[in-house]
């Protein structure tokens, strides 16, 4: 039996005095490929950065693997973790961004290898290699000693994959990883992300790629107003949407 | 071509041709008369001064490289540089606090820049070299040491500059720190790195761009404000010239002596900053390895890479794209 690798329960999460989660509860399964679609401001990409802690939750639970996202349980008493825990916590999941964020200064090659050595202190050369092999796995090979600048926005986003992917996470997470692409370059990236489907990797996607979400999902969250307005497998929420609400957004996207 | 359209042939020719339009320019007069004037005033003082019998250039030339001064002028640059290091330590660290989450340190750091920008330098330096009044011996416990043998006024002049220049460079380290996108750091974060490495590793590298051509503006302030040390006999270039001068009474001499260095060191690091400033200003798209990038510039008749980079660039975009 597959097991839970996220389980949300009534999560909300309020920035000031506008709450972006109303209550979300979903889980996805190990292995799954979990697609999160939506309007701007559904609150789909806060969720997943609730998820990695980059947004701390304000109440309900989330786990990730059996252990609560940013808490400890004790005696029937929650404790918040210090930043070194959560730092912990976030190795085991991988992070894939809208705008790559790919570290800058650094070769395509030291982003890749930065967070084996630098987090989990692995010797320079097996980093090197796996980061090279990584690398190879997404088509770039050739370009591990570019700059970020030098490269373009998919090779980029290819590279924030093979670095996201070289901590060996249980999960990971993409955030819009085709928004910020030119038309013509969207595909190389999916190209890497139905592959990695295709390996077993748990995956939760916040994408408008309504293609991608109908052939490699498993699973698929249609959220609006911070709300679960919909959910299924993506064929039957994407050929026959029952809420009013996602028919009229995928009358738009489609 | 028909007669009408021959009338205006001509001048489409003219403009086709790639012959230089000669055609008489604009005077402009106000120019031409406030240029004289000022020549002539400059002029005037140059000779001046040139021409003073009171001025005995023949004291400015055997002094100028004359063992004492320079002496003064080795630890005017040892001063500066040691200060700048101060400075910059002090400056990272202090922006560091003021940027963390602890409402303490961020309170400390802001007590430190508050104190330190809002008192003169001057004064600061006297503090400093009468410190011995307040505390005669440093230390803890049994373990101290007589404050005027510790804080000579060489040390003293360290502090003085070192200290104030910290609360300075805080402000253009804060400042480069946040000029660097918090992308970087939430992909940092997301990585599990922890907070300490992650401002080591990945923002303050990215926050040199921005720090490093107002750190030379820095340097330059800091050539001249060492000629304030004066006040407190350590012995620097103004103090060594003042002591000959003292000596055989070429004041003004010897003024122009120190002048004559300050102007070639603050030349040199104008300069120098003007180079770093161009490195930096191009942008994220460094390319080699640093040890690479240097010989690169180092190299006689050096050629601005950015053109070649953004064709390489197209070809292998071009290429990539045909593979996938």
């Amino acid at each position: 039996m597959t097991h839970a690798m996220i389980t949300a329960t009534n999560v909300h999460k309020s920035f000031g005095h506008v709450e972006v989660l109303k209550g979300i509860t979903l889980e996805v399964k190990q292995g799954e490929v979990f697609c999160l679609l939506g309007p701007s401001g559904s609150g789909k990409s806060t969720f997943l950065r609730c998820i990695n802690h980059l947004e701390r939750i304000d109440s309900g639970r989330l786990s990730v693997d059996g252990q609560l996202v940013g808490y400890k349980e004790r005696d029937g008493k929650l404790y918040e973790l210090n930043e070194n825990e959560i730092a912990d916590q976030r190795r085991d999941i991988g992070m894939v961004f809208q705008r790559f964020n790919l570290f800058a200064h650094m070769t395509a090659l030291q982003n890749v290898m930065l967070a084996p050595v630098e987090v989990s202190g692995e010797q320079r050369k097996s980093a090197r290699e796996r980061a090279l092999q990584l690398l190879d796995r997404v088509g770039l090979a050739d370009q591990a000693n570019k700059y970020p600048s030098q490269l373009s926005g998919g090779q980029q986003q290819r590279v924030a994959i093979a670095r996201a992917l070289a901590m060996r996470p249980k999960l990971m997470l993409f955030d819009e990883p085709t928004s910020a692409l030119d038309p013509e370059l969207v595909g190389e990236v999916l190209d890497v992300m139905r592959d990695l489907a295709q390996s077993g990797m748990t995956m939760v996607v916040v994408t408008h790629e309504i293609g991608f979400a109908r052939e490699v999902g498993d699973n698929l969250v249609f959220m609006d107003g911070g709300v679960v307005v919909e959910q299924g497998h993506p064929r039957e929420v994407l050929v026959n949407p029952q809420h009013v609400r996602t028919q009229a957004f995928l009358s738009k996207v489609l | 071509m028909s007669d009408s359209n021959g009338t205006t042939s001509k001048p489409m020719s003219d403009v086709n041709s790639t012959e230089p339009i000669e055609a008489v320019p604009v005077r402009h007069w106000g120019q031409l008369i406030s240029g004289v004037i000022v020549s002539v005033i400059v002029i005037g003082i140059l000779y001046a001064v040139a021409t003073n019998k009171n001025i005995a250039w023949s004291v400015v030339a055997e002094n100028l490289f004359g063992p004492t001064i320079l002496s003064g002028l080795w630890v005017t640059i040892s001063l500066t540089v040691l200060s700048m290091l101060i400075g910059i330590v002090l400056g990272i660290m202090l922006a560091v606090m003021r940027l963390s989450p602890n409402k303490v340190l961020q309170g400390v750091s802001a007590g430190y820049i508050w104190i330190f920008r809002g008192t003169p330098q001057l004064v600061q330096l006297l503090l400093w070299f009468n410190l011995a009044l307040f505390f005669p011996r440093l230390g803890i416990g049994e373990f101290s040491i007589d404050t005027n043998t510790l804080i000579s006024a060489f040390v003293a002049a360290l502090l003085g500059l070192g200290l104030n220049e910290g609360a300075y460079m805080a402000e253009i380290v804060r400042a480069g720190i946040l000029s660097v996108d918090h992308g970087q750091t939430e992909a940092a974060m997301a990585l599990g790195m922890r907070r300490r490495k992650t401002m080591f590793t990945i923002v303050l590298p990215q926050a040199m761009r921005v720090i490093i051509p107002p750190m030379g503006n820095e340097l330059i302030t800091m050539l001249k404000m060492t000629s304030l040390v004066t006040v407190i006999a350590a012995p620097d270039l103004l103090n060594r010239a003042q002591t000959i001068s003292v000596r055989n009474f070429y004041i003004f001499e010897l003024l122009i002596v120190a002048s004559i260095w300050y102007l070639v060191l603050t030349t040199i690091a104008t300069f120098a900053q003007a180079r770093l400033e161009k490195r930096f200003a191009r942008g994220a798209a460094a390319s080699g390895s640093m040890s690479k990038r240097v010989a690169r510039n180092l190299k006689p008749g050096r050629v601005r890479s950015s053109a070649a980079t953004v064709t390489s660039d197209v070809n292998v975009t071009m290429k990539d794209g045909a593979q996938s």
